[in-house]
């Protein structure tokens, strides 16, 4: 497991799942069609992204094929980040 | 024509036998009123909309008018429009009416210093010369409806910025100040004149969670909350609710600017809004929804899903308080 992946799943476990036993979140697991996010927890997800990784999350991003489950986050970050050293050096 | 369409569809699906209908929330009104709740009449928050014209017109039609009391409660940025088009109706039903303004509670609560703090967590500059609403992305950019505020200095310029969850969550927990405030205002009086308190819900608001926890989200009864809005229109024509209530758009009246509640809650116009609803509450496949709205299908899925989110958020707003264990009522219902 990447660090991001790990950190990823740790807000999940803390900030979605709030101790929920009944739905089991693997990669590719929707956070919308579990009921596990709602509007206000995508703003919140934005700012654990934009916080802990130092990256720019843009309207045009705000998606479920960037948000809705670790592998996509994952991969998003991952993206975001490469775009982001890119620009940089 | 894509718009008749529209109304034909919606129409021939929502289309109630308005006369026998307002026969039956009369007689639901006297009953829950006079024989249930025990109360000499009913208390009507009026902001001029449909909703509430509607509702103080059916009590009119089941108490008679000596036994329903309208209230104006007007604040800093409501619109002027609402406490003319509530006399106007007053008038018409010959109402017994009382005006509170209830901007000095809510400047005692500091709602809108509250508000103000909100915004400038991610408008910095807003300041109380400007004016604001609270407005959600469209579901045709994507499912998720994020929140955005819409600020206009006293220039006139308007920037639209998005909303952290913090600053949303306090924007919204301030300006709720306003719904709670008026519930609060009913009550008294209810209190004052031995009345029940009639709350103005349609079916599109209550059953997907368009209202206040304990604002206007309260009430003794709820007399349309089990109609669509475009049959509200239909019961509001046959009350002969004056044209001018009939013809102004929905709106929230709860910021400064101008806010539709397409744009703050709603993804569609309601006659849209209501036959999607209809067809995810009867089970209808999205592509039967689809072709008479002149709408795609990937778009009545997405409002399905906006839908089913909405649904998860009324669920808590309708909750009762959770018990430890029941407790066994002393007083049996007459």
């Amino acid at each position: 497991m990447t660090s991001i992946e790990a950190q990823v799943r740790q807000y999940v476990t803390d900030r979605l799942l709030f101790g929920r036993s009944d739905v089991v979140v693997d990669g590719e697991t929707s956070f919308l069609e579990s009921g596990l996010i709602d509007s206000t927890g995508v703003l919140e997800l934005v700012a654990f992204l934009e916080e802990c990784f130092r990256i720019k999350v843009e309207d045009e991003d705000l998606v479920p094929a960037n948000l809705d489950s670790v592998n996509a986050l994952v991969k998003f970050i991952e993206s975001k980040s490469a775009n982001l050293i890119n620009t940089s050096s | 024509m894509e718009g008749e369409r529209t109304t034909k569809c919606t129409a021939d699906l929502l289309r109630l036998d308005a006369g026998a209908e307002v026969e039956r929330i009369s007689s639901f009104i006297r009953e829950a009123v006079l024989t249930r709740l025990k109360r000499k009449g009913v208390v009507v928050g009026l902001s001029g909309g449909i909703d509430s014209s509607t509702v103080a017109a059916l009590a009119v039609r089941a108490l008679g008018a000596d036994r329903v009391i309208g209230l104006f409660m007007p604040e800093s940025d409501s619109s002027d429009d609402s406490l003319r088009l509530g006399q106007l109706l007053a008038k018409t039903l010959g109402i017994t009416t009382f005006t509170e303004d209830i901007s000095g509670i809510l400047r005692g609560a500091e709602c809108y210093r509250r508000r103000d703090e909100a915004i400038r967590a991610v408008v910095p500059e807003y300041h109380a010369g400007y004016k604001s609403k609270l407005v959600l992305s469209s579901l045709d950019r994507s499912e998720y409806r994020i929140s955005y505020v819409v600020v206009q200095s006293p220039e006139g310029e308007q920037r639209k910025v998005r909303l952290t969850a913090d600053a949303f969550l306090a924007l919204v927990a301030s300006t709720n100040f306003k719904q709670r405030t008026r519930k609060m205002m009913e009550y008294y009086y209810a209190d004052r004149f031995h009345y029940a308190v009639a709350g103005t819900p349609n079916r599109l608001e209550y059953d997907l969670g368009f209202f206040v926890k304990n604002g206007d989200g309260s009430a003794d009864i709820k007399p349309i909350a089990h109609l669509y809005k475009s049959q509200v229109y239909q019961l509001a024509a046959y009350l002969g609710v004056p044209q001018e209530i009939l013809d102004r758009p929905p709106t929230t009246d709860t910021y400064s600017l101008p806010q539709s509640q397409e744009e703050f809650y709603f993804s569609l116009p309601y006659d849209k809004m209501d036959f999607c609803l209809y067809g995810k509450t009867h089970g209808l496949r999205a592509a039967e929804v689809a072709e008479p709205l002149g709408m795609t299908e990937a778009q009545v899925e997405r409002v399905y899903r906006d839908i089913d989110a909405k649904r998860a958020v009324a669920h808590y707003l309708l909750m009762e308080p959770l018990l430890v264990e029941p407790i066994k009522q002393t007083a049996a219902e007459p």
